[in-house]
């Protein structure tokens, strides 16, 4: 038989300072962890290709950068007829040319000069990349000094519809903000390819080509045909892998640390809770005994320590994702492979919530499981002798 | 002992109880025999480490003995598993403390409903017989009290209550009045002397207190572990 549900409250309630120590200590990890929760969840997403399956990314050979590629118009008609890029009714392949260039901007939050991509697109680009779409003003008018913002960009530059955008010295008006689903496009900006070519010095070439396949199967072979091509040279990947290809290794580091520090805290609270729980229990060793000398058996006396300590966790948990919420769309930034700044939202989601609350109980359960299991296994005598 | 025929209700045979201090034994009770009648209430007096707590402890069920046999209320204690003792507790035995024992977050009511949880009762039945018992030590109207609102002595006829309310036939009492004024400690024996008499609780009780010794209809003095009289 177990012990009322009401001894465990009444315990926690009029044990306050002690219940406190340990839900404030569960609720600050929780917090942490739910906040690099957040920020991995969201720098992940940045950092991951929204590139299609059935795109293939075109880049000179040997670039591992778009910045450092360069590819001549001339090798970009040869490529663009190849017959394997899916065409839309006019027959005009399914790509999307790109120039990219590196532009200097001072930070909203603290003046400093940060690099921030710009890019150059034909009217295909959003059709092609996918997961594109104008949130504010509108699309960029070829032939007109105008640019659109990813929502990164306004956010920490502070460049609003109607404001102008300085580009190799020359004033462009942002006429629109767009989203990307939270990936590295929207900290940048992106104009009129044939309007930007020639005030970028790019007339030459593009950067990178992104290529729609007709038929997702015969990406190797498009990409044996163009790469062993010596007369165009380039390198051909997925658009996804490519740009995993370049956040690999600070993503990976990132979400690594972010699980080292997650792991030591948890240890570290786990340890704390545990020593509360035996606080709690030596303190009430007496009781135990009296509990067990009436009847009630190891079991109910465990189950019951193992309830309590489960309520504190999940007050803490609680607490913690409350403290945790207001950092849901904090922005953070690194650097991308192009030199320039990727921006990330964090990302409080339910889902991390919940997780933060099931790792709270866990660790309440195993911090009480030990000193629950000490006052089970007491001799009656010996917890009747304590005081 | 018991004349009339009628097994004991405690009988302790040749009971031996060692306890191992790091690499020393150290002998707490050698080869005791008693035998409790059915109805008496009995003081088991001695000085400190006389053995007489550890008597108690075992015709309680709380602890097991080395060697020898204690029977209580027809079951031989050191037969039984841990769980099936714990239940057999619940049954037959009532615990009166020195320090009362009372848990600090429940009412008094509660505090006395506390063994009927291994009941089979129903909430309603449980409360009624908390009430019942209650009134027995005179604190009906205390029920909703938690043990730091009530004196000492209140709080030791709460225990009491407790220790009678699943109605067991056997009542261990250590030190019930050590920690007392006279004048309640003279109450807690006269409900003793109420319980024996008139509801025909056999008690054992460890006491350092002469005068709560005379209340009791025999006295038993243990010296190192064995009866001495």
């Amino acid at each position: 038989m177990a012990l009322p549900i009401t001894y465990n409250v009444r315990n926690v309630r009029v044990r306050w300072q002690l219940t406190l120590l340990a839900v404030v200590g569960i609720a600050l990890v929780v917090t942490t962890i739910v906040f690099l929760t957040a920020m991995a969840s969201g720098f992940s997403l940045a950092l991951r290709a929204t590139g299609r399956d059935d795109n293939a990314m075109v880049v000179q050979k040997g670039a591992n950068a778009e910045l450092t590629s360069g590819i001549g118009r001339n090798a970009a008609q040869v490529l663009l007829v190849d017959p394997r890029i899916a065409r839309d009714d006019a027959g005009r392949p399914l790509s999307s040319p790109e120039i990219l260039v590196v532009a200097s901007y001072p930070r909203k939050a603290d003046g400093a000069d940060v690099n921030v991509s710009v890019r150059g697109v034909t009217p295909r680009a959003f059709e092609v990349r996918g997961g594109l779409r104008i949130v504010a003003g509108r699309q960029v008018q070829p032939g007109l000094p105008e640019v659109i913002v990813g929502e990164r960009v306004r956010e920490r530059y502070g460049f609003e519809v109607g404001s102008k955008v300085s580009i190799q010295n020359k004033p462009w008006e942002v006429v629109g903000v767009f989203a990307s689903e939270g990936s590295g496009f929207e900290s940048e900006i992106w104009g009129d390819l044939e309007t930007m070519a020639e005030p970028l010095r790019r007339q030459g070439g593009y950067q990178a080509i992104v290529v729609r396949l007709a038929d997702p199967s015969t990406f190797e072979a498009f990409k044996n045909a163009w790469e062993n091509d010596p007369q165009v040279q380039v390198s051909v990947s997925r658009e996804r892998a490519f740009y995993e290809a370049q956040a690999g290794p600070i993503a990976g580091a990132l979400l690594g640390l972010a699980g080292f520090v997650g792991i030591v805290m948890g240890v570290g609270a786990v340890f704390g809770a545990m020593n509360t729980m035996y606080g709690i229990v030596a303190s009430r060793t007496r009781e135990i005994g009296t509990l067990r000398a009436l009847g009630f058996s190891r079991r109910a006396i465990l189950a019951s320590f193992l309830t309590e300590a489960a309520i504190l966790a999940a007050f803490g948990g609680a607490l913690g994702c409350l403290l945790a919420l207001p950092a849901n769309g904090i922005s953070g930034a690194t650097n991308s492979a192009n030199f320039s700044e990727i921006a990330f939202a964090f990302r409080v989601t339910p889902p991390t919530l919940f997780a933060g609350m099931v790792f709270a109980v866990m660790m309440g359960i195993v911090g009480g499981l030990l000193p629950a299991l000490r006052a089970a296994r007491l001799p009656i005598t010996t917890a009747l002798r304590e005081v | 002992m018991s004349g009339n025929g009628k097994a004991p209700m405690v009988a302790v045979e040749g009971v031996k109880k060692v306890y191992r201090r790091d690499a020393e034994e150290v002998k707490v009770l050698d080869g005791l025999s008693l035998e409790v009648p059915e109805g008496d209430f009995v003081a088991l007096m001695g000085p400190s480490g006389s053995g007489k707590t550890t008597l108690l402890n075992l015709i309680a069920g709380i602890d097991r003995p080395t060697a020898g046999k204690v029977v209580v209320a027809g079951t031989d204690v050191a037969q039984l598993g841990e769980s099936e003792l714990a239940r057999w507790r619940s049954r037959n035995v009532g615990f009166i403390f020195q320090f009362y024992n009372l848990i600090p977050v429940l009412t008094a009511e509660e505090n006395v409903a506390l063994p009927l949880l291994l009941t089979s009762l129903s909430k309603k039945e449980r409360r009624e017989r908390a009430l019942t018992a209650l009134k027995v030590v005179g604190l009906a109207e205390r029920s909703q009290h938690y043990p730091r609102q009530l004196s000492g002595g209140q709080e030791q006829r709460v225990a009491i209550a407790r220790a009678i309310v699943a109605d067991p036939k056997v009542l261990v009492a250590d030190e019930p009045t050590g920690d007392l004024d006279s004048k309640s400690a003279e109450e807690i024996l006269a409900l003793m002397e109420t319980l024996n008499r008139d509801f025909g609780k056999t008690i054992v009780m460890v006491t350092h207190d002469p005068r709560a010794a005379q209340r009791a209809h025999t006295q038993h003095h243990l010296e190192k572990g064995v009866l001495s009289l």
